[in-house]
């Protein structure tokens, strides 16, 4: 098992989710978070004064899928995601340990 | 214990059955206009919350709002027990008024000293409500970091010995007024100038908030803030039209100059950001507004409509000039009560020497640019003993309490916020959990 963090632009989010669906991913966990990266931050104007805004707003998709359907998943979240412009956002990969379904308590693959 | 309750009836009794028949100078359009009036300058209170409200932090939103609504609450009380006595009572020595209207004592139905066209009483309460706004005005200055009780004991002192003693000096038939000779016709010195010269002393007294100006502190709901400005602007109407003290030509004089001057100053801030920042921002165009409003308050019914809009061209820019010159002198008035209150009304009653015409109203006077410079010495003498008088006991006030009480919250109240440690409220709940914060 992989799980997946992929930081994207806020508006692609509904795109990602449906192709995500299409391949059979039955969940995700959705955060809204700030950071940057090479695109950097904005200005904001307020009575004159030029305030920098480093963190700008993102949303991280946390999803953890078989090994098997890996290269699909990160494929779709690669094509759907992308701009092509400057802060598109990245896709980080870790092994999951374990995972458990609470209500059943059904372990491994089968509980995703 | 019979002796409270005589001392009660006599206090609170005794005075309004002496004067239950109204004399014939009291003229009902007037009357009916002043009490309009009256409401709509107590709106501005709210408004002014709303518009401090959205310029601070989430945290603080309700302090903040707090600040002004418990002013309408605490000077209603206080400028009925004294603070309407010492401003229009009985005159001593041109400096303040007498005790001798305690309590309202002697204040009814009969027609008012200072203008009889309407009930003593119509005058008390419309003066009562600039009474209210000067020092919820202040608080723009040490909003976020001061401590409620500390602010409270503040500003009854401050509107006992600054206050009162200013309204009598312009309007309660003090030195100013009566014997200067200098015009203020809605409160431009006694409101605007004071609140501001004490805002910006209590700025450099309680000190910058923490993490300022290192960190960047965003206004965090400028609807609320431009829906506060929309209050003031309409209760301005019966701030500068109602202190005609009558219905008729000179109100509808000032009501329009007021209209313009903050239509025009709005424009005029806008443009001059437009051109500094490429960019015209809401937040710029409602703090024009206001600037607007502060500067034709002492000219409104002294100057013509087309003298309201170049009062209105210099107040938008100077006090946008003003807001930024904030940084570089480096003290913390956070929400640039100085910037807007001091400049924009500094500029109005400087103005108000340039621009008044006796051909607009015949009770004002020649300004400057009628050919007579005199007045213009006249207001600059007004203005400077004004900001002399309130800096100086302002900061005699601020020290005592400072010794006395703190001025200031600790360090980890400052940081949690106004609305949770002063308060134990939250202004907005954004649980995710069916309301259940986590």
């Amino acid at each position: 098992m992989k799980k997946l963090e992929a930081i994207i632009k806020p508006f692609k989010l509904d795109e990602v989710k449906d192709a995500l669906n299409e391949l059979g991913i039955q969940g995700m966990t959705v955060v809204e978070v700030k950071g940057f990266g090479r695109q950097k931050g904005h200005t904001e104007l307020y009575r004159g004064a030029e305030y920098v805004v480093d963190f700008i707003p993102k949303i991280k998709i946390e999803i953890v899928v078989s090994d098997d359907i890996l290269e699909k998943v990160l494929k779709a979240i690669e094509q759907t995601a992308k701009t092509g412009k400057i802060g598109d956002g990245k896709i980080f990969v870790y092994n999951a340990e374990e995972a458990v379904r609470i209500r059943t308590g059904e372990r491994g693959e089968v509980a995703l | 214990m019979k002796f409270p309750w005589l001392i009660f009836l006599l206090i609170f009794c005794t005075p309004l059955s002496l004067y239950a028949e109204e004399a014939d100078t009291i003229n009902a359009g007037d009357t009916t206009w002043i009490l309009v009036s009256t409401a709509l300058v107590m709106l501005m209170t709210p408004g002014l919350a709303f518009f401090y409200g959205g310029m601070v932090r989430r945290k603080n939103v309700l302090g903040t709002i707090m600040h002004s609504f418990i002013l309408l609450c605490l000077i209603s009380v206080v400028w009925v027990l004294w603070g309407y006595s010492l401003a229009f009572g009985p005159d001593k020595g041109g400096i303040v008024g007498g005790l001798e209207w305690f309590g309202l004592n002697g204040v009814g139905q009969e027609p008012a000293p200072m203008s009889p066209n309407i009930p003593h009483l119509v005058f008390m309460m419309f003066q009562g409500m600039f009474a209210v706004i000067t020092p919820a005005l202040i608080t723009g200055a040490f909003a976020e970091r001061i401590k409620f009780s500390s602010f409270l004991v503040f500003s009854v002192i401050w509107v006992t010995i600054v206050y009162s003693p200013l309204a009598h000096w312009v309007w309660g038939g003090g030195w100013i007024g009566s014997k200067l000779g200098a015009l203020d016709f809605a409160g431009g010195t006694v409101v605007h100038i004071s609140s501001a010269v004490a805002a910006l002393t209590a700025a450099v007294v309680i000190g910058k908030r923490q993490g300022y100006p290192r960190e960047q502190m965003h206004p965090h709901n400028l609807p609320m803030t431009i829906l506060g400005a929309a209050l003031l602007w309409f209760g301005w109407f019966g701030f500068n039209a109602g202190s005609a003290l009558a219905s008729g030509g000179l109100a509808a004089l000032a009501f329009v100059t007021t209209n313009t001057a903050a239509g025009t100053a709005a424009l005029a801030w806008s443009f001059t950001e437009w051109l500094h920042r490429k960019k015209a921002t809401a937040l710029g165009v409602v703090s024009g507004a206001v600037a607007g409003l502060v500067a034709i308050t002492p000219a409104a019914g002294f100057v013509s409509p087309l003298s309201a809009i170049l009062i209105g061209i210099g107040a938008g820019s100077l006090c946008y000039l003003a807001v930024n010159l904030k940084s570089v002198l480096g003290y913390d008035d956070s929400l640039d009560v100085f910037g807007i209150h001091g400049v924009g009304g500094t500029w109005g009653a400087v103005a108000t020497g340039l621009f008044a015409s006796v051909a607009v109203n015949p009770g004002g006077a020649d300004g400057l640019f009628f050919g007579n410079p005199s007045l213009l010495m006249t207001q600059i003498i007004a203005i400077a003993a004004s900001y002399v008088f309130v800096f100086v006991f302002t900061l005699i006030i601020l020290k005592i309490v400072d010794w006395t009480m703190g001025l200031r919250l600790s360090e980890d109240d400052e940081y949690t916020g106004l609305d949770l440690c002063v308060h134990g409220e939250c202004g907005y709940d954004y649980g995710v959990a069916h309301g259940k914060n986590i």
